[in-house]
């Protein structure tokens, strides 16, 4: 078989790429693949997966907003959904009126009322890490277990009044969900056997009377009440925030947290200006950026530059390679506070843009805060070990050497 | 938030509206691409962007402002629900009814608009939406109609169970007959002249996971506000082209803004709209109608008691006191501190 039959209606045309986007050395390091896909062109074939992909800035920019003929509702994976589709998974107007009570309920200003509470929350968590070292002394943290992988998992449930028992399944409930939107390898396996288990739970865990009477999953169901969601949708938009919203922020700190400990210089400048605190977290997730990739379904024939994606096929969409285009993005490996972030794709662009990204920015911009007053200098103390999944880029250890103020 | 965050560098022009227009964000700038009369009285206007660019995505019961340059009357600012094919991303529709007593507006498009004009156009904005029901009964009165037809499309796709009741002073006057005609006995029309008002007894009896949606005059609003008295909160949503007549506000004395992001206090007088003093304390609001109806000015609310003057919120809305529209809504408590 070759993978030219298998490019029917632009035949030769749209270049075709042998590489994997899922083999494990693309997911240790995903900068090759990104990076021949781009040079490949707008559009490449996949031969391995009989799938096209977008890598380029200006035509991932255009496509990610294209929800009318790059489709949501056949799933965002590689194959066909095999569980109930979540927002992600939803076209127009069936997408419509989740989207609403979601974006409202997580809207930047009811986040930003929280402030105060995620403040102290961060407050503590470096308390907690910082506990006994003198000022001006050394203590090695470890920031993505340590800081990522704490802080989400509790605010963010918390914020949707889940109930705290089992949150240590949070994190391996979200990340089979990713896995489970590449191919069948071994990282899908590895999780298959307890997904059962743990989509049982997670869907326990969002009924009415197992959440808290305040918070983001109430608020759901306090839509249901208001008649814009029907009750029967609540439990699993409710648990559309669980697996959404947790591992891709834990996975973003981790990011946020390696790109300052590679980045003396910059963790510097952000120290004599903090007002650079969003520019630091949104250029690190242009730099890292926690959700790869997704696919989508052609509606229709869809042009890209003169090439033309059949209709029915699966096209993959490479957030980081766009976001790492040096057509779009001057030295794009680096991170660079004075450059503008704002454009980058890492929440996506567009009806389906992050519905969560005030949480995010929240959690960051607190964690951050605190980070900036109480440490003077960080560095890396050694070399970071990667957390492979088909679709996070997934921090296994990020170790940090603090020197406190 | 750093403002160099907001800026937009050239690279980034396929982001940016490609015909916004200079200063006034949210507003571009689209061609009239066609102009017709689908009934009396009543021209669709096709507004497509001109270099075939996106423009931004809506909902079904959404609506635009169109910013109508008059001879006479300098800029009006206009709103219209959208009514054409959401899948066409580069072109919105509205059509529009002239109004007997037109401020100017309805007039501008029906008498001096012409295809090949440009146009600035905001951004579509819904206080209408369709939310997720098993049944839905749309009710619409003339000009009514056009959020709705977008609603039926919905519920096409959706495979939902609906019923269109259609009134209008006559079979000539109402728009969108022909389309509606392939519906077949899921839409009844209500041609004044020939049957009456619309028979609204229908909604005497509630539908389990139903929702009424009615969009047209206020006498129409009411009689089903009336007819549908059984029906729970929450069910029955209406979309007014007129705000509702209010009382006049509860307090009297002059009261004080905090503004928690901007970090100033603005004092609020008596002769003054919240908007005109944030105006004047250098936070500008996007605003437009300035009658509480569009939602342009929404601002959200940290703390205090607005009193709301608006025809938007629902009364659960409004008992959240977390957000208000500052063109019209004022303060019951001396202080609100503003996500501003």
């Amino acid at each position: 078989m070759t993978a030219m039959t298998k490019c029917p209606v632009a035949g030769g045309k749209i270049p075709v790429l042998d590489g994997d986007p899922f083999s494990p050395e693309s997911l240790e390091n995903p900068l090759p693949f990104q990076e021949a896909l781009r040079e490949a062109g707008p559009v490449a074939y996949l031969s391995k997966y009989g799938a096209y992909a977008i890598g380029r800035y200006e035509h991932m920019s255009q496509a990610v907003s294209n929800w009318q003929e790059l489709t949501s509702g056949e799933g965002v994976g590689l194959l066909p959904p095999n569980r109930a589709r979540g927002l992600l998974q939803m076209d127009p107007p069936e997408h419509d009126a989740p989207r609403e009570v979601l974006q409202e309920i997580l809207s930047a200003r009811v986040l930003r009322s929280m402030k105060d509470n995620c403040m102290s929350r961060a407050e503590a968590l470096f308390d907690e890490l910082l506990d006994e070292v003198p000022a001006g002394g050394e203590v090695l943290v470890d920031g993505a277990q340590q800081i990522a992988a704490v802080f989400p998992v509790n605010f963010f449930p918390d914020a949707s009044g889940i109930d705290p028992d089992g949150r240590e399944k949070l994190v391996p409930y979200a990340d089979h969900i990713f896995n489970s939107l590449g191919p069948r390898n071994e990282l899908f396996e590895k999780g298959a056997g307890q997904a059962k288990e743990l989509n049982e739970w997670a869907t326990g865990k969002c009924q009415r009377d197992a959440l808290a009477p305040e918070g983001f999953g109430a608020d759901i169901w306090a839509a249901a009440d208001r008649g814009d969601i029907l009750h029967e949708h609540a439990p699993l938009l409710t648990r559309s925030l669980l697996s959404a919203g947790v591992d891709t922020t834990v996975y973003s700190i981790s990011g946020l947290m390696h790109a300052l400990a590679t980045n003396p210089d910059q963790y510097e400048a952000l120290k004599q200006n903090p007002g650079l605190a969003r520019v630091a977290f949104d250029e690190s997730l242009r730099v890292v950026s926690p959700v790869q990739q997704i696919f989508r379904v052609a509606s229709t024939e869809v042009e890209i530059d003169g090439f033309v994606i059949p209709k029915g096929s699966r096209v993959l969409l490479s957030f980081q390679s766009a976001n790492h285009d040096p057509r779009r993005w001057e030295n794009p490996k680096k991170f660079d506070l004075t450059r503008d972030p704002s454009g980058h794709l890492a929440f996506g662009m567009g009806m389906h843009q992050c519905v969560g990204q005030h949480a995010a920015r929240l959690q960051s911009a607190c964690l951050l805060e605190v980070m900036l007053q109480r440490v003077a200098k960080v560095e890396m103390a050694a070399p970071v070990e990667y957390y492979h999944n088909n679709v996070l880029r997934g921090w296994g250890k990020v170790p940090m050497r603090f020197t406190l103020v | 938030m750093s403002t160099n965050a907001m800026t937009t560098g050239e690279k980034d022009a396929a982001q940016a509206a490609p015909h916004s227009v200079a200063g006034h964000p949210g507003i571009q700038s689209l061609r009239v691409a066609r102009k017709e009369e689908l009934a009396e009285g009543v021209v669709r206007l096709r507004l497509e962007e001109p270099n075939g660019f996106r423009v931004p995505d809506w909902t079904p019961g959404a609506h635009i402002e169109l910013v109508l340059p008059t001879a006479t009357q300098g800029a009006l600012s206009r709103h219209y629900s959208l009514c054409g094919d959401r899948w066409e991303a580069s072109s919105y529709e509205v059509a529009v009814l002239r109004e007997p007593n037109s401020k100017g507006g309805s007039h501008y498009i029906h008498d001096e608009l012409v295809e090949g004009q440009m146009l600035n156009v905001g951004t579509p904005r819904n206080n209408f939406s369709l939310s997720q029901a098993k049944r839905y009964e749309f009710i619409a009165g003339g000009i009514g109609i056009t959020p709705i037809m977008t609603m039926i499309a919905a519920a096409e796709q959706l495979g939902i169970d609906w019923h269109l009741h259609y009134g209008g002073r006559s079979r000539a006057s109402m728009a969108f007959l022909p389309e509606l005609e392939a519906y077949g006995d899921k839409v009844t029309i209500w041609p004044q002249d020939e049957m009456g008002h619309l028979n609204l007894t229908f909604l005497a009896e509630t539908v389990e996971h139903g929702r009424v949606y009615c969009c047209g005059p206020e006498p129409l609003l009411n009689a089903v506000a009336g007819a549908a008295e059984a029906w729970p909160a929450g069910t029955v949503r209406f979309e007014r082209f007129v705000p509702a007549q209010l009382p006049e506000p509860v307090r009297t004395e002059p009261f004080e803004l905090e503004l928690a992001i901007s970090k100033k206090v603005v004092t609020v007088g008596t002769q003054q709209t919240v908007l005109g003093a944030l105006n004047d304390a250098g936070v500008p609001v996007l605003s437009s109608c300035n009658e509480g109806v569009c939602g342009t000015c929404e601002v959200g609310v940290l703390r205090g008691t607005p009193e709301h003057r608006d025809s938007l919120l629902n009364d659960a809305e409004r008992a959240k006191n977390d957000r208000m529209f500052v063109c019209v809504s004022r303060a019951i408590s001396d202080r609100l501190v503003l996500d501003l």
